[in-house]
């Protein structure tokens, strides 16, 4: 007896019951029912909302997996353990010790996110008396993302549950939603545990306990700490990593989001699918020059100088702004999502540029938030039907207006 | 023999859950919102919205056939005015620091769409012993949602109650701190308290399902 029909007997049994919807799913997430309709002509579709999220994951693995070598490469060069990597294939950037720390710092992450979110899910599933929906896939890859390393299991947890009763459920579940999930999530940690979120200790794995432990007066060891590269310019400091450094993602952040490499591959995957907007993408990926070039003009014009706070991060040129910090996993990943970004083709231009624009602006403005990418990719999110709004208002307005002059 | 009639006792209970001024009529959100983030200020702000309303229905009943209507709004504002005036100036006599803290809500109580409203809708049309039950229980209402919401958001916050710390030292980790607790500094801005009352509006219409609106 196969695996497929043994899950399709439990589900048989199950059929009616309250659990029905937790065995419903479990057997559509690895196989096509057996169910088919008996009337009628019907199209078939294979980009079903399961196909569409399984390639949003799957352009996210490469991230996942340069992450977890990434976090163990961090953890040992803030050591002083081993050479900094030279470029993107660098010696002692791919080594099983890398991937090892790695791999036991972020898959509990994975895990969890998945665990509490995917649960949550099923309750609300069960409670209302639907189907699971598909929608926690991507939330729960994007959201071990978009943390540090060493951010708390617990805190997490507590997050997800946030995150998906408050940011979807309440509103309807899976496309009801006006907020993108994963980021009312890492807004929650951000807002409720800003100490776990920001600084310089956090990026690294293992820094913040090195403190602790230092503060206990263990004085055999040496403090270890990475600043981002945008904490960095923030203080008017300046950094050491070179502009190949920040491209290829050898550098501290977030898990996922550091290699801007990996993520162009991904969103060339995402286009090619047609699963993600390259209209938003576009766009946002303007919308962030356009603020650059305008702070470039206003230091060129001498308005601001060194003396000013604002200083480091306006004097960064245009086009860094997108290798530096996570505009670019924001515009592909974060901002592309169909629920809850615009709906209309010129609405997508609007809400692309305007997230790239507002994002840049909160990052130089506000040294607090450096990194203000998902506040903004958010405050559109509640936008997006204010633009759509207008746009198809527009439209109509065109329209009647051709229709006038043909009358007359 | 009760203490109150069945319609009086409606008075009073209705408004604490099934009518409840905060969660069901949406009134007076922009106080709970702000002055939430620990229990204590909860506590002085419910008894000072209930000596208000109390008194200040009482006093509007004794005078509803004497007022003209059309200047009955400012009347309702001069008496309301009058009586935060006291409740401002005993605070600041007896409570000065926690005054300071409540600073200019104590003062807006006069603008609290409660009060207003049930100046309005009730004391104006019913005999002062009703209004003044009328007025305690929509207090009671009020300042229940306040208590529960302020308790949550100062237990999550801070980890203390009533300024008593429950959780242990954050700072010398005892306590569920030991463990890795940390306090959610969410809990303390006012959008935290939006979705606080927001889950309680939840709860409350789960559990009466007449409450819910199509």
């Amino acid at each position: 007896m196969s695996l497929k029909s043994k899950l399709h007997e439990i589900k048989e049994s199950f059929k009616g019951k309250k659990m029905a919807p937790a065995f419903n799913a479990l057997h559509t997430f690895l196989y096509t029912p057996n169910e088919v309709t008996h009337n009628g002509t019907h199209i078939k579709a294979v980009d079903d909302l399961k196909r569409t999220m399984n390639t949003v994951i799957i352009a996210l693995v490469p991230c996942l997996i340069f992450g977890i070598f990434n976090a163990g490469y961090q953890h040992y060069l803030a050591q002083g353990m081993i050479e900094a990597a030279d470029g993107f294939l660098g010696a002692s950037f791919w080594t099983w010790d890398n991937f090892e720390i790695g791999a036991w710092t972020i898959l509990p992450l994975v895990v969890v996110s998945y665990g509490v979110g995917l649960l949550v899910e099923f309750i609300f599933a069960v409670i209302k008396g639907h189907e699971v929906e598909e929608g926690y896939l991507v939330t729960g890859m994007l959201v071990p993302l978009i943390v540090p390393v060493d951010i708390p299991l617990w805190m997490l947890a507590v997050a997800v549950v946030f995150g998906v009763v408050i940011g979807k459920e309440v509103f309807g579940g899976t496309g009801m939603n006006i907020l993108n999930p994963a980021l009312t999530i890492r807004a929650f940690l951000f807002f409720a545990y800003p100490t776990w979120m920001s600084g310089d200790k956090v990026w690294v794995h293992g820094a913040v306990e090195r403190d602790q432990m230092i503060a206990a007066g263990q004085t055999n060891l040496d403090a270890i700490s990475g600043e981002t590269i945008l904490g960095t310019y923030a203080q008017n400091g300046v950094t050491n990593y070179d502009y190949w450094d920040m491209f290829w993602g050898i550098i501290p952040g977030s898990v996922g989001e550091t290699s801007k490499f990996l993520i162009i591959i991904g969103a060339a995957f995402l286009i090619f699918s047609k699963i993600g907007s390259w209209r938003i993408m576009l766009s946002t990926v303007i919308g962030a020059l356009a603020m650059g070039l305008i702070f470039n003009a206003v230091v060129d014009a001498g308005i601001i100088t060194e003396s000013s706070k604002f200083y480091g991060l306006m004097d960064v040129p245009f086009w860094q702004h997108l290798i530096i910090g996570s505009i670019l996993f924001g515009a592909v990943y974060m901002a592309t999502d169909p629920v809850s970004a615009a709906q209309t083709n010129k609405g997508k231009w609007i809400y692309g540029f305007l997230i790239g624009f507002i994002s840049i602006m909160i990052r130089v403005f506000n040294p607090a938030y450096p990194e203000g990418v998902f506040l903004a990719i958010l405050l559109m999110n509640v936008f997006a039907p204010t633009i759509d709004h207008y746009v198809v208002q527009g439209n109509v307005k065109k329209r009647m207006k051709r229709l006038k002059v043909k009358a007359a | 023999m009760a203490l109150l009639s069945k319609k009086d006792s409606k008075l009073l209970k209705d408004p604490l859950l099934d009518n409840n001024p905060i969660t069901i009529q949406v009134l007076g959100i922009c106080s709970a919102l702000a002055i939430t983030a620990e229990l204590k200020a909860s506590i002085v702000m419910t008894v000072s919205v209930l000596f208000v309303m109390g008194v200040g229905n009482v006093v509007i009943s004794l005078m509803r056939n004497i007022i003209p209507s059309k200047i009955r709004i400012i009347v309702q504002l001069v008496v309301v005015a009058s009586l935060v005036i006291i409740v401002d100036q005993v605070l600041k006599a007896f409570a000065y620091e926690l005054s300071k803290t409540l600073s200019v809500f104590v003062g807006l109580i006069i603008t609290n769409c409660i009060i207003m409203g049930r100046f309005e809708a009730f004391a104006l049309g019913n005999g002062p012993y009703r209004s003044f039950l009328d007025g305690i229980g929509n207090a009671a209402g009020y300042g229940f949602i306040l208590i529960l919401v302020g308790f949550f958001r100062e237990l999550l916050g801070s980890g203390t109650l009533l300024g008593i710390s429950v959780l242990g030292d954050p700072i010398a980790k005892t306590g569920l701190y030991a463990i890795g607790y940390e306090n959610n500094g969410f809990m303390l801005l006012s959008p935290m308290a939006l979705i606080v009352v927001g889950l309680i509006i939840w709860v409350q219409r789960a559990r009466n399902k007449d409450l819910i609106e199509d």
